[in-house]
């Protein structure tokens, strides 16, 4: 089996959006997204407050339809939400007074594709326990979901993500209220995926993040203002555009990306 | 004693109200799980009340009740939804606007009738006199109806009433089943009418799956406990029923009532009194603590 690299650009793109728009009432919230995103690519969606990332994600996730143009997965209109694409929102909805417990939460992710006349096996459960361990929450599994502090939430609903994750995974701002420990362990996540071909896009506003965890950086404000590696993309040129404020460019040694001081966004 | 509890087994209107009591106890019991974790208690009060016209047409036309009511609870729980798919209309305010039209038809309707002074108390407060093998054969067979389905989509319910962002995202049709759930809960009402009555089916809603909620953190185990609490407070109150001669109704809600506060007073790690006396116990001058709720665990 050939492991596809992180930058092999001449694979067929697996989610493609052309020209599209999307409105809120009157609103215009997007216009013009034209994109391909590739599989083992992980792509970052930068931007300031009201950019339209959210709105991005939602429309590759299925849960709002755009008001002009497509999305295409793997070449085939989407319409509503994939199996093989997993959101992973910004804000849940969830009930946490709900009595439901961790391990039990996360199962819900596998719900879709097990036959509804059985309940979950003893593989299910281990695939479950797996996925905890994967976000550092397999110590935690017996606990309410109610109990556990918001970055444990978090990270409880992203194992549950990865059950049912298919060939993309939309994460809305992971790297946000997340300590670092868990920040690192969804960098060495995004790579492990990347290395097994999914597409992981993921909306974030840490630009040294974007540059460091990313192959592919894409600037939004309402449509695309730059898109193309971290070192094409974050000049302070294109940076001051997008964001409006001072940028200041620090040159990091251990990266080729002139990397912007993080805490300006 | 013995007398006591075997005496009402000797008329079948009582073995039939003891068996429809059972199974409303248990469907009532498990939907009422997912209205309390929901908070959709003014739904289920209102789906209640909102199926008198069609019981009043079915009295009028000379048709079985139980049928007028379930076509009258499935028209009007479409109707909830259809309204509040319009976005600019909360869930609660369609709910009322449905509710009190639907009950005021019925009234309308019902008030050009003679004679049926009785049979609105009945269908108000619950009657045991009124379970005929026909309506017994109608409620098991909705009954079951109303378990199958809740048994075969307990996952997608489950989800929708958890986190409903995560399902739609997982491609869950929350209006559809938001849709069924409504339909559920008409049908579960609908067949709790007879015994229980339109006034107080929602404390066979509500009751029972408040009182498991106090006792388990655990979903599946919630749904059993609040199905047994359910079935024994109806079991329980048709014997006072017979005994004391009280609407049945009322007698079963208030058996109800009875174990909820019971639970809600002396269940060992949450209850009002038995937390105290425990904390009594290990804390023998509470006055001196500034915040014994709020202290960690040694
Ligand atoms: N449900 C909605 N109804 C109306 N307008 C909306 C809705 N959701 C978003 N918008 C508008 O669409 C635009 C884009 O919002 P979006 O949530 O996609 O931004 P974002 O880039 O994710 O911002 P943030 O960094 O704050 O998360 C904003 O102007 C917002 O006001
Ligand atoms: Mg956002």
């Amino acid at each position: 089996m050939v492991i596809p690299g992180p930058h092999q650009q001449d694979r067929k793109p697996l989610l493609t959006a052309r020209e599209l728009s999307v409105h809120y009432e009157e609103r215009s919230a997007l216009r013009d997204i034209t994109l391909d995103i590739y599989p083992g690519r992980t792509v970052s969606l930068l931007g300031p407050n009201g950019a339209g990332k959210s709105t991005l994600l939602k429309v590759f996730a299925g849960m709002i339809p755009p008001s002009h143009g497509s999305v295409e997965l793997a070449g085939t209109p989407l319409s509503g939400a994939h199996e093989s694409v997993t959101y992973v929102p910004q804000r849940t909805g969830a009930d946490w007074t709900f009595p439901i417990s961790v391990l039990e939460a996360t199962l819900l992710g596998l719900s879709r594709s097990r036959p509804r006349w059985r309940p979950f096996s003893r593989r299910d459960r281990d695939q479950a326990i797996q996925a905890l361990q994967e976000v550092k929450m397999d110590h935690l599994s017996a606990a309410q979901i109610g109990a556990l502090s918001g970055g444990q939430q978090q990270r409880v609903f992203l194992a549950r993500a990865l059950l049912a994750c298919g060939r993309v995974l939309l994460l809305d701002e992971p790297f946000t209220g997340v300590d670092i420990p868990t920040q690192e362990m969804l960098v060495e996540l995004f790579e492990r995926l990347s290395n097994e071909g999914t597409a992981v896009v993921y909306a974030t506003h840490d630009l040294q993040q974007a540059a460091s965890t990313s192959d592919e950086v894409i600037l939004l404000n309402g449509q695309i203002v730059a898109r193309g590696s971290p070192a094409e993309v974050m000049s302070e040129k294109i940076l001051r555009t997008t964001f409006g404020g001072q940028v200041i460019v620090v040159h990091a040694s251990n990266t080729s990306a002139p990397v912007p001081d993080e805490a300006l966004i | 004693m013995t007398a006591w509890l075997t005496d009402p087994w000797q008329h079948t209107f009582m073995q039939n109200a003891f068996i429809a009591i059972t199974l409303v106890g248990i469907i009532c019991g498990a939907m009422g799980v997912f209205v309390t974790l929901r908070g959709l208690a003014f739904l289920g009060d209102a789906l209640a009340h909102a199926i008198f016209p069609g019981v009043v047409i079915a009295f009028i036309l000379g048709g079985n009740f139980l049928v007028g009511a379930i076509i009258a609870a499935i028209i009007v729980s479409l109707g909830i939804g259809a309204i509040s798919q319009s976005g600019r209309i909360n869930n609660d305010t369609a709910v009322g606007v449905l509710f009190v039209g639907a009950f005021s038809l019925g009234i309308a309707l019902m008030s050009t009738q003679s004679g049926y002074v009785r049979d609105l108390n009945a269908f108000l407060f619950g009657s045991i006199l009124g379970v005929t093998r026909s309506d017994l054969t109608l409620t098991v067979a909705v009954g079951m109806i109303v378990l199958a389905v809740l048994l075969l989509f307990r996952r997608e319910l489950t989800m929708i009433s958890f986190d409903r962002t995560f399902s739609k995202s997982n491609g869950l049709n929350l209006w559809l089943y938001d849709q069924l759930f409504l339909v559920l809960l008409a049908m579960a009402i609908v067949i709790s009418l007879q015994t229980v009555g339109n006034i107080l089916v929602l404390a066979m809603l509500v009751t029972p799956a408040a009182t498991a909620r106090l006792l388990t953190n655990d979903l599946r185990k919630m749904v059993v406990l609040s199905c047994l609490t359910g079935s024994l407070a109806g079991v329980a109150g048709l014997y006072l029923s017979y005994h004391q001669g009280v609407p049945s109704g009322a007698a079963v809600v208030l058996v109800s009532t009875t174990i909820f506060a019971i639970v809600f007073l002396f269940e060992p790690r949450t209850g009002a009194i038995s937390n105290r006396v425990l904390r009594r116990l290990h804390h023998p001058h509470p006055e001196k603590d500034d915040f014994p709720a709020s202290r960690p665990a040694a």
